[in-house]
């Protein structure tokens, strides 16, 4: 391994099952976090509205259509 | 020689730590942004919702600030920023790992926050143009559905006009003039921009009493909330993308190759 590598590689090759198997899961989870923030009214995380109404202002401020 | 070669590259699960790690802290810090300079607009706003409210008959007040208060929903807008930055800081991480060949990264840092760059510009700059963020007060609720459905149709354009952009930046030889390559590359995220902005519909909801004052500050604020959002979670990403696992000093001289680097490979072939 030279030491004038441009960038050291990252160590799951993409392409393989694995890594993609892994992001599809990651991305999953992460926009269901974004959805629970910025579009849940309650269907979701069967908090009826407060969830919603808790984080009702950074919703506005997000620039995510609220009401 | 043994010196820089002593890093492990980071695996798939470091990086994303050190995404969803600038994610928070990025959205804590749009969140202190918030609320200093956008608390005192929706406090305005919501005043003359009340108001409009209030003229009509009193058992119509089932207002939202029942359920929780405002002095929550203020706290609460950390907890939003805080959990939309930890997300969006892992997508960027994941997406980072995904597109890092097709970046053609040769330094790990600069390539991370321009995929930020990209991303402040494509899913937040070409929506808000179209679908400025509305304080309460305004919006007819009837209209939410289709203009949450527009506005994610719009960020998801925006990203692909990045993307347009950048393949027409590529698509122009590397050794001609800077112009024409920027050109192109402009050129590119227009056309799909001016295309998602004519095909995707308007919506004309401001009330015409609702100050325009207000809302233009607002709006900025709004904006603000999201530059610093994106430009934090860029910054602090690439930080730990050059600390963590970045080329080494030694590596500078090789920037202007133009092989891409293998990944997990090893070695680059033309090395």
């Amino acid at each position: 391994m030279s030491s004038s590598t441009p960038a050291q590689p990252l160590v799951h090759p993409v392409g393989s099952a694995r890594v993609w198997g892994t992001a599809l899961a990651v991305v999953g989870v992460l926009l269901l976090l974004t959805y629970l923030v910025a579009f849940d009214q309650g269907a979701v995380s069967r908090s009826g509205m407060y969830l919603h109404e808790l984080m009702h202002d950074g919703r506005h401020l997000l620039g995510v259509p609220c009401h | 020689m043994p010196l820089t070669t002593t890093h492990n590259p980071p695996t798939f699960a470091t990086v994303l730590l050190r995404g969803l790690l600038a994610g928070l802290v990025a959205g804590l810090l749009a969140g202190a942004f918030g609320y200093l300079v956008g608390e005192p607009r929706i406090e305005a706003a919501i005043a003359i919702e009340e108001a409009a409210t209030h003229t009509g008959p009193v058992a119509d007040d089932h207002h939202e600030d029942e359920l929780v208060g405002r002095d929550g929903q203020r706290a609460g807008l950390f907890l939003a920023t805080g959990l939309f930055g930890t997300a969006m800081g892992g997508l960027l991480a994941t997406a980072y790992v995904l597109l890092r060949r097709r970046l053609r990264a040769t330094d790990d840092g600069r390539s991370a926050l321009l995929l930020a760059g990209g991303t402040l510009l494509g899913a937040v700059l070409v929506p808000f143009l179209k679908y400025p963020a509305n304080p309460p007060a305004v919006g007819d609720p009837d209209t939410i559905d289709q203009r949450t459905v527009a506005y994610l149709a719009l960020v998801v354009l925006g990203l692909v006009a990045v993307w347009a952009g950048t393949l027409g930046y590529r698509s122009v030889r590397a050794d001609a003039p800077v112009w024409q390559r920027f050109g192109a590359g402009i050129g590119g995220f227009l056309l799909v921009t001016v295309v998602g902005y004519v095909v995707l519909p308007s919506f004309q909801e401001v009330p015409d009493d609702f100050p325009a004052t207000l809302l233009w500050n607002f709006r900025l604020a709004s904006l603000g909330t999201q530059v610093v959002l994106w430009a934090a979670i860029g910054l602090l990403f690439s930080a730990l993308m050059s600390r963590g696992g970045g080329r080494p000093e030694s590596a500078r001289h090789a920037d202007d190759r133009s092989g891409e680097p293998a990944i997990g490979q090893g070695t680059p072939a033309h090395l």
